[in-house]
């Protein structure tokens, strides 16, 4: 090999491996580099290609209504905003494949304790319950039916739903009072609570009735009316359910 | 007369040929059943609505392959605790590990709320300008999308984005991040974490259309963007947002 290159002199060998390397570069850059990465065009159309043809996994719960009977149910009831796959899981291979795959069924309370355990930072307003007083250990579908779920019997003690108030009320200097001796409350509101509600004191005198300093009421503290907070509403600063102590 | 025979028929040829050409064409030139330039989308999230169950990042974690550890996220939900010094905490709400994070004392709380986050999807992305292959681009209907064949996992952009969307994934090395579900808002469908949200959090649509949730929802709120004075003109907007979400 070593006398096959003394057989050229030294300039042709390294014109040689000049051009050798140029060639290589030609073909490197023609054929071997895929054309995605040198045009813009082609490699922004691959990405969008690979993009949309990947798989879908969450029907969408159109698909649902073709075939399940519950979802007419669902659409009256409060859940009627919520999709189906929300609870069930993923459904595409489901809706495709409707007798081998199943989704799942979610049955244990930990299920619905995931969106309706209390917590602070809910928005107010959304129902919320303490999975550790609330039935402990019972599957909340024994009484609530998760596509039209309301409380199985209309209850009979504001604290049933207003369970945060009650708690906060039993420790207050207001325990002793009930709830209707501030709130007028529809029967209609137990039924359809978001609909109907219960009313809120609208007057400084409601207040008045046993804090103001003509009060007949010797337990509770005194103010004047007439020169105390005159333009605000009672409840706009202190809060009923926990007025505050001295 | 031979010659006339001749130029009769290839006339003939020549007017069937065309005919046959225009055909192929026109089979070739019919548009796809998806315009990306007729769209652009954009997100709304309504805060007051969120209840922080976690439902969209599982979804989006299902639907998109995101690694199931707890800091991989194409979208995650952020919980803001304000307290009466003004200090505020702010946690990664993580569906998979501990759930109950810390219960803080509400009396030392003046506000707490969730706040859904993901890829502001920019009109002017800085990810996309500090990519130094190129691999990461606008598509016409107004998404960031990233090529990961063409990403050399140099973790620029995740840098570069100031609202933390971009995460290099450790199965491919690449960056990823949300892409609205490219491959199912071509499809018509939502994006999974939109499908799933229990309580309609999340708002998704067509900036371009008149008629669409998405454009009711921009017209009934105050709406605001996160961090507006970096230029960055995110096209997910938000309601009812607290001053204190960075």
């Amino acid at each position: 090999m070593k006398n096959f290159f003394q057989r050229f002199p030294d300039a042709l060998i390294r014109i040689g491996a000049v051009f050798l390397l140029f060639i290589s570069a030609v073909l490197l850059v023609r054929f071997i580099i895929p054309s995605s990465l040198k045009n813009e065009k082609e490699h922004v159309d691959a990405t969008i290609e690979r993009e949309t043809s990947r798989p879908v996994r969450y029907a969408g719960s159109d698909v649902c209504a073709d075939c399940h009977e519950e979802y007419r149910l669902k659409k009256e009831g409060y859940h009627r905003n919520l999709s189906c796959e929300t609870c069930h899981g993923t459904a595409k291979e489901h809706s495709e494949n409707p007798t081998e795959i199943k989704p799942v069924l979610p049955k244990k309370r930990e299920a619905c304790a995931l969106c309706h355990t209390y917590n602070p930072s809910r928005p107010t307003g959304f129902p919320q319950i303490n999975p550790v007083v609330h039935n402990p250990l019972k599957p909340c579908i024994t009484c609530h039916n998760p596509h039209d779920p309301k409380p199985p019997r209309v209850p009979q003690e504001c604290q049933a739903c207003h369970a945060e108030i009650a708690r906060t009320k039993a420790v207050s200097p207001h325990v002793q009072l009930e709830c209707t001796t501030c709130h007028v409350v529809p029967q209609q509101h137990k039924i359809t609570p978001r609909e109907v509600k219960a009313s809120i004191p609208a007057e400084r005198s409601f207040c008045g009735k046993c804090h103001s300093k003509d009060s007949a009421n010797k337990e509770t503290p005194k103010i004047d009316l007439s020169v105390h907070g005159e333009k605000y509403l009672c409840w706009q600063c202190h809060y009923p359910h926990m007025p505050e102590v001295e | 007369m031979k010659r006339r025979k001749f130029i009769e028929k290839s006339l003939t040829l020549l007017a069937q040929a065309s005919v046959l050409g225009g055909i192929f064409r026109n089979a070739n030139a019919e548009p796809k059943d998806y315009d990306a330039s007729k769209h652009y989308y954009g997100m709304g999230i309504q805060i007051n609505k969120c209840i922080g169950c976690g439902k969209c990042v599982e979804a989006c974690k299902e639907e998109n392959n995101v690694p199931k550890e707890p800091f991989f996220f194409r979208t995650w939900v952020e919980r803001y605790v304000i307290k009466k010094d003004n200090s505020v905490v702010v946690q990664n709400i993580d569906s998979r590990i501990e759930r109950s994070l810390e219960v803080f004392a509400e009396k030392d709380t003046l506000r707490s709320f969730f706040v859904p986050k993901l890829c502001n999807q920019c009109e002017n992305p800085p990810c996309v300008q500090v990519c130094p292959v190129g691999a990461t681009f606008k598509t016409a209907d107004g998404v960031i999308l990233v090529d990961a064949n063409r990403c050399i996992g140099c973790r620029y952009c995740i840098q570069a984005c100031p609202y933390g969307a971009r995460y290099l994934n450790p199965e491919t090395g690449t960056a990823d991040k949300c892409t609205f579900c490219y491959h199912r808002i071509t499809k018509g469908l939502l994006p999974a974490c939109v499908e799933v949200c229990p309580t309609q959090a999340r708002i998704f649509g067509d900036v371009k259309s008149n008629a669409s949730p998405l454009a009711r929802f921009r017209r009934m709120n105050k709406l605001h963007v996160l961090k507006p004075s970096l230029n960055t003109e995110p096209k997910v907007a938000y309601a009812d947002l607290d001053g204190e979400v960075r």
